[in-house]
């Protein structure tokens, strides 16, 4: 901050100084408004909405509430306790607000999330899910690398090689569920020429999560390899030059002279496998409905939705505290990506 | 056609009185009228543009706005439509997937209407599925049979009669089996086709009573009657009744099974008949049998899901949405909206005819003569919502694997003593 000289004159005083001081002060602030009021609104008031309503049960509803019309002896609490008949009956009328239902219960849904088995069958699944789509980075960057060259009719095979990532999940989803159709699917219409038994993937407690997992790589690898392929783009040919000169050759080559040059590449697609894996649920939906059986391919997010948001669900508060720790978790992540920005802010 | 004679003289008069004329005073009916609606599918879709469009004409002075939404999206969007006072009229489903609804108020008791409307003679059969906490809070406005539909054909070259005992089930399933087939196909990917299979064992092994107490959350999950249940279910399963890997199939993706000729036949709602006969079978082909009995001794319950009209608690023109109501339920409607054409299910009024098809006629008979034990709506109407989920998750957990069957009901007794 400038200081102000207060060596003028006192008759002469201007508060232009103070003024543009304030000015070049507030500016910014006024810039960023609107996005502080909107990342407010969407996302920093839901998450406070989230962790109260996980202390509360509820189960979504609001009660209509009554007030008395005026010339009868009622009072408005009378009208809201006598049950809407009597209360249109006895002179009360529907004033158009709605009363929360929601009863404070404290840490019940905590308590219950920790002894439900489905709750942890989900983590679990999570935990799954995140180690297996890892394989979409090494998977991105050799499809990359071998469709980083010039040859005859490149742009048609990279465009196949898209194509996954364009596709909808719930797409990709439906495809997938007709692959693995027990007897009828490619895949088992394959086992069978082969003279195998046909195998219902993703209705076996066992297979169908890594069922679905398999169907989520296809897209996220286009993902990686999109990722790469730019950063390929960007890497530097004296570089190379340099390297082939000293006898770099094939891995040895890719290890030490591409890869520290596509490390940005890299670190984008971590991040966007690791927000992928973490909210799998399109997919899920689609396949499984969350089966067989007890949420045996459920993750987090579906079973928050499950409980919560289904046709049987609208356990608001229960949801809310699947959502907190869901939250937590990706907290973890999140606060790991931005001291790493942090610290490569302060190398650079 | 064929007519319903049941009540005397007093339902008649009530029902011609109110045949969705305005109430008794006479006045026209004015204002507007907001009726939301999930009857999406084209069918019912045309039933309801019909319903309104007669109501209307009836109703010059009134304004009657409806909005249809997706059957599907319905179950949740209810919720904002109830709040947020947009409806007069609205469609839900009869039974305990009224309850959360009604504890917070959002339909309104409409008890007396039943009274001055004689609906409590008219439509004797739904009103204790519309009731609850000592009132009432809807009407029904259709219903269907469940039952087993099967291929007469299949049965006839096997030289099969459609069974009426567990003994007859039984051997008619492993001639069947012997025939290379499986004995039913079924589609359990989304639960609730499972919850009908347990609807039905569990009324023949233990009666309509003992089901209603364990739908209500009274009886443990490890009591040895619902064991029994779940034996004679496994006595199935380990025969291989059923089509392999149905936790993969929808209800839609099972019916090629039967129209091959690769199953014989299929426990559902009288909705699947129109597929069925879309997909080429004739009524030649396709047979309706009522579920068998178990135990001799036990009178026989059956389900019929119920379709219902509700008014919202904070209707602006209660006495157009009552009005439409009665018309709804009125004889000459119902008879009409349920025919062959139109919804092609069985009308609720007592003073309606059903129309002349072989499952509807047979299911009317069997839900007016041959239902002593009492009439469910379906598991997962009868039983609270978070039961429900959990409950059918671990009748598809059992289908495909009935080895775990300690396992399913330590964790639905588990939820039973959380829930209720």
């Amino acid at each position: 901050m400038a200081s102000v000289t207060t060596d003028t004159p006192i008759q002469h005083s201007d508060p232009t100084p103070r003024r543009k001081i304030s000015q070049q002060a507030i500016a910014p602030w006024l810039f960023l408004l609107p996005a502080f009021l909107f990342f407010a609104l969407y996302v920093i008031i839901p998450i406070v909405q989230s962790f109260y309503i996980s202390f509360y049960e509820w189960n979504g509803l609001y009660s209509p509430e009554y007030r008395a019309v005026e010339g009868t002896e009622l009072t408005d609490l009378a009208c809201t306790e006598l049950g809407n008949r009597a209360a249109r009956t006895e002179g009360c009328e529907p004033t158009g607000a709605n009363v929360w239902t929601g009863e404070y219960v404290g840490w019940e849904n905590y308590q219950q999330l920790w002894n439900d088995p489905f709750f942890w069958t989900s983590l679990q699944n999570n935990v799954i899910w995140l180690l297996l789509y890892f394989l979409a980075i090494p998977g991105g960057l050799f499809i990359s690398l071998f469709l980083n060259q010039k040859v005859f009719g490149m742009r048609l095979y990279k465009s196949l090689f898209f194509f996954p990532f364009v596709l909808s999940q719930v797409v990709v989803g439906l495809v997938f569920s007709w692959f693995y159709l027990p007897n009828d699917g490619l895949l088992n219409q394959v086992l069978i020429f082969f003279g195998f038994e046909s195998i219902n993937i993703l209705g076996s407690n066992e297979y169908a999560t890594y069922g679905i997992i398999a169907a989520g790589l296809w897209p996220q690898t286009a993902y990686c390899m999109i990722l790469y392929l730019t950063g390929l783009n960007a890497v530097d040919p004296e570089q190379i030059e340099a390297a082939r000169l000293d006898g770099a050759k094939g891995p040895k080559m890719l290890w030490y002279v591409v890869l520290p040059q596509l490390w940005p590449a890299t670190f984008i697609a971590i991040v966007v496998t690791v927000i992928g894996a973490l909210r799998s649920f399109d997919l899920i939906t689609i396949m499984t409905n969350g089966g067989p059986g007890f949420y045996n391919t459920s993750v987090l997010a579906f079973y928050m939705y499950d409980v919560a948001l289904s046709e049987f669900g609208f356990r608001m508060g229960y949801g809310s505290a699947i959502a907190v720790i869901l939250f937590l978790i990706m907290m973890v992540y999140i606060a790991g990506f931005l001291w790493k920005m942090w610290r490569d802010e302060k190398g650079a | 056609m064929r007519s319903i004679f049941k009540t005397g003289a007093a339902a008649l008069a009530a029902a011609t009185m109110l045949s969705g004329a305005a109430l008794a005073d006479g006045h026209a009916l004015s204002g507007e009228l907001r009726i939301f609606s999930d009857m999406s599918n084209p069918a019912p879709r045309a039933v309801m543009e019909g319903m309104v469009e007669r109501f209307g004409a009836e109703h010059p002075d009134l304004e009657i706005e409806l909005v249809i939404t997706d059957r599907e999206a319905w179950k949740t969007q209810i919720r904002n439509v109830l709040q947020s006072g947009t409806a007069d009229v609205v469609n839900w489903y009869a039974g305990n997937r009224m309850a959360p609804y009604v504890e917070a108020g959002l339909f309104m008791d409409i008890s007396e209407l039943w009274e001055e409307g004689g609906l409590t003679e008219t439509l004797a059969s739904t009103q204790g599925s519309m009731t609850m906490d000592d009132g009432i809070w809807g009407v029904p406005y259709t219903y269907y049979q469940w039952g087993v539909y099967y291929r007469e054909d299949i049965f006839a070259e096997l030289g099969l009669e459609a069974p009426t005992t567990w003994e007859e089930e039984l051997s008619n399933c492993q001639a069947i089996i012997d025939s290379g087939r499986a004995c039913y196909t079924i589609g359990t990917k989304f639960l609730w086709t499972a919850g009908g299979w347990f609807d039905y064992l569990n009324m023949r092994t233990n009666g309509y009573d003992f089901h209603m107490d364990l739908t209500a959350g009274e009886v443990e999950w490890t009591d040895d009657r619902v064991r029994a249940t779940f034996e004679n279910w496994a006595t199935l399963i380990e025969m291989g009744a059923f089509i392999d890997d149905h936790q993969t199939y929808s209800w839609q993706e099972a019916l090629p099974f039967m129209v091959n000729g690769e199953a014989a036949a299929y426990l559902m709602g009288n909705f699947a008949v129109a597929p069925l006969r879309e997909a080429g079978l004739s009524d030649d082909q396709l047979g309706f049998y009522q579920f068998p009995q178990i135990d001799a001794s036990i009178e026989p319950g059956e389900d019929a899901p119920t379709d219902t009209f509700h008014i919202a608690a904070n209707a602006e023109n209660v006495e157009a949405a009552e009005a439409f109501l009665l018309f709804v339920t009125s004889a000459e409607n119902q008879t009409l909206i349920n025919n062959g054409d139109n919804l092609g299910q069985l009308p609720v009024n007592a003073n309606s005819s059903v129309d002349d098809d072989e499952f509807l006629n047979a299911g009317f008979d069997m839900l007016s003569n041959n239902a002593g034990g009492g009439i469910a709506q379906f598991f997962d109407r009868d039983a609270p919502a978070e039961m429900a989920q959990v409950a059918m998750q671990g009748f598809q957990q059992f289908m495909v694997d009935p080895s775990t069957l300690d396992q399913v009901l330590q964790i639905l007794e588990g939820a039973r003593q959380r829930i209720y």
